[in-house]
């Protein structure tokens, strides 16, 4: 367990290295001259001789090399800079915002296996009937939806003609009525890709012969679907929450904005609008640093799970 | 059944798109302000919207950018995910190594806000729209091709031509390539899908497609400060979307059992 732990966490350096590189590069590409962009307010153009003054003492001068370098020596003690825009510490602002994402996000995952995992099931068990043919059509059609869209159907229907939920925002501190429709929104989304997994593993675990010996030894149905094939059918179900987790912040992007919910997605998207790179780069290496121990866990989690792994 | 839909969808998407001049009821750009927000009639089938612009031939038109996006990002994508992918998996070693590495780097990031960052910093417009879902979707068939082809390591054909003398690129040329392409073209056909949604999402966010230009996500980013008093200018857009994506998927599916008739599997997001 701790040899596959330490390999992994060593794989995992090179990575996070490249990330990182990838994140800087990006900003390093853009047109434009940050000392400028800092300096700029609603007084116009600012002083050139304090651009080039800045640009000294913030070393935008360097070489790239050395500005990467500069940057990522910070960003391992947590370092973010400030934002440009409203110089809060950028490593706050991410942590706030992503802490309203992640409780739209377990909002729309819980919805999301509401919603999925009777279907799978129901899909699998009575395949290619009439159910399974409707439950697979509007999953497909569920995710050809751009989720955008189906924000504003739902907002049209139910905030603007039956008006009984709120347009968007997040209220007093994210209650529940501000959260209804964004966590509808994500969950639909993701039930369509997960109930599509469940009824495919549904369908292979009920091929198995000890399904088979269930039935023969006369249990009924739904016991030998619920009590037998559900827990195994379940298991890679889960495992993949991680990618489901991928596709539900994803979505979040825009959804998030759509609502006016302050999480991690609406505030790279300001960032972009304010041009304020530190924060476009601050998010950008928090989720994917996330990601990557996020993935991390579940490598770990599956490797105790499934002990056919540990040879 | 479902594949004929797709395919006709996909087909009047191609007809339409060749034909738009001659399809379209109005000119899609000819701003008529005593026309504006009307309601479907006989002059505009599906309404105007808040600058009197015809909705129907704004969508017709707008199906040439979503197709010729969607297409040159996953013909790119493809096409530097073969290179890699084939590089990675056929030499293997110190190269696939460092690929993977960049690959596992790149999946690291949430697609979406990879693809925002990069036209975050490198700015909005076609060109850099096209570039950021490159740089989210290329990864995919890199892993792709690099997976067949390890399954493909050590098959009596491959040695027997590499003992015949042919060289590398030959050997993926005329035996791998022609078993890699028909699975590359079935992410391909999914991958048209995810593409139109992606590119419309950020034109949506005012991120892609600039106005006027018509394209549908930066219809409904139009919409938007309208959706109480004209929700149709919001509705018709994301119609055609979801149902050019649809086609795709559906298409993309059938594909797949074609070329591997077993396959149950779930599906790749």
């Amino acid at each position: 367990m701790l040899a596959f732990l330490i390999r992994r966490i060593l794989l995992l350096l090179p990575v996070l290295f490249l990330v990182s590189a990838i994140s800087f590069t990006l900003f390093y590409l853009a047109p434009g001259d940050p000392a400028e962009l800092l300096l700029t307010g609603p007084q116009g153009p600012p002083d050139p001789a304090a651009v080039q003054e800045l640009r000294q003492k913030a070393g935008f001068d360097d070489p790239p090399q050395i500005q990467y370098i500069r940057w990522l020596n910070k960003a391992i003690r947590g370092d973010l800079g400030y934002s440009f825009i409203t110089g809060d510490k950028v490593l706050d602002d991410v942590r706030d915002s992503f802490r309203s994402t992640l409780k739209l996000a377990l909002a729309s995952l819980v919805i999301s296996f509401l919603i999925s995992i009777p279907l799978g099931i129901l899909s699998a068990v009575k395949r290619n009937s009439a159910i399974d043919n409707l439950a697979m059509t509007l999953s497909l059609l569920g995710v050809s939806v751009p989720n955008f869209w189906l924000a504003y159907l739902l907002i049209i229907f139910f905030a603007i003609q039956l008006d009984v939920l709120p347009v968007a925002g997040y209220g007093e501190s994210g209650d529940l009525e501000h959260m209804v429709l964004p966590a509808v929104t994500l969950g639909l989304s993701a039930a369509a890709v997960t109930s599509r997994m469940m009824r495919s593993c549904m369908l292979e675990v009920l091929s198995q012969d000890y399904i088979l010996a269930a039935r023969a030894k006369g249990l009924p149905n739904w016991s030998v679907v619920l009590k037998h094939a559900l827990p195994n059918a379940l298991l890679p179900v889960i495992t993949v929450m991680g990618l489901n987790f991928t596709y539900l912040l994803n979505g979040s992007a825009v959804v998030e904005t759509v609502f006016a919910w302050p999480g991690i997605g609406n505030l790279m998207i300001h960032s972009i609008y304010d041009r304020d790179y530190p924060v476009i780069m601050g998010s950008l290496l928090f989720l994917a640093t996330l990601f990557l121990i996020l993935n991390l866990l579940i490598d770990v989690f599956y490797y105790y799970l499934n002990p056919r792994m540990r040879d | 059944m479902r594949t004929w839909i797709a395919f006709l969808i996909i087909a009047g998407l191609i007809l339409a798109a060749i034909f738009a001049e001659q399809l379209s009821p109005n000119d899609p750009d000819t701003a008529n302000l005593s026309q504006r927000l009307k309601a479907p009639c006989w002059d505009y089938p599906l309404g105007t919207d808040h600058l009197g612009r015809c909705i129907l031939s704004r969508i017709i038109f707008g199906i040439r950018m979503s197709l010729f996006i969607g297409g040159s990002v996953v013909l790119f994508s493809a096409i530097l995910g073969i290179i890699l992918g084939s590089a990675a998996g056929y030499f293997g070693g110190i190269l696939d190594e460092a690929i993977m590495r960049v690959v596992d780097a790149f999946l690291a990031f949430p697609s979406i806000f990879l693809a925002l960052a990069a036209i975050g910093f490198l700015g909005s417009g076609m060109i850099n729209l096209m570039l950021s879902l490159i740089l989210v979707e290329w990864t995919g068939y890199a892993r792709l091709v690099r997976s067949i082809i390890l399954s493909l390591r050590g098959k009596e054909f491959l040695e027997a031509a590499a003992s015949l003398g042919a060289s590398d690129f030959y050997i993926m040329r005329r035996h791998i390539l022609p078993i890699v392409l028909p699975q590359v073209l079935v992410m391909a056909t999914l991958g048209i899908g995810y593409a139109i949604l992606d590119s419309t999402s950020l034109s949506f966010l005012g991120l892609g497609i600039q106005p006027p230009t018509p394209e549908w996500g930066s219809m409904m980013n139009d919409a938007r400060p309208f959706v109480r008093a004209d929700p149709l200018m919001m509705i018709f857009p994301g119609i055609a979307i979801t149902s050019s994506v649809l086609a795709f998927n559906l298409a993309g599916e059938w594909l797949r059992e074609q070329v591997d008739p077993r396959s149950d599997a779930p599906q790749e997001i």
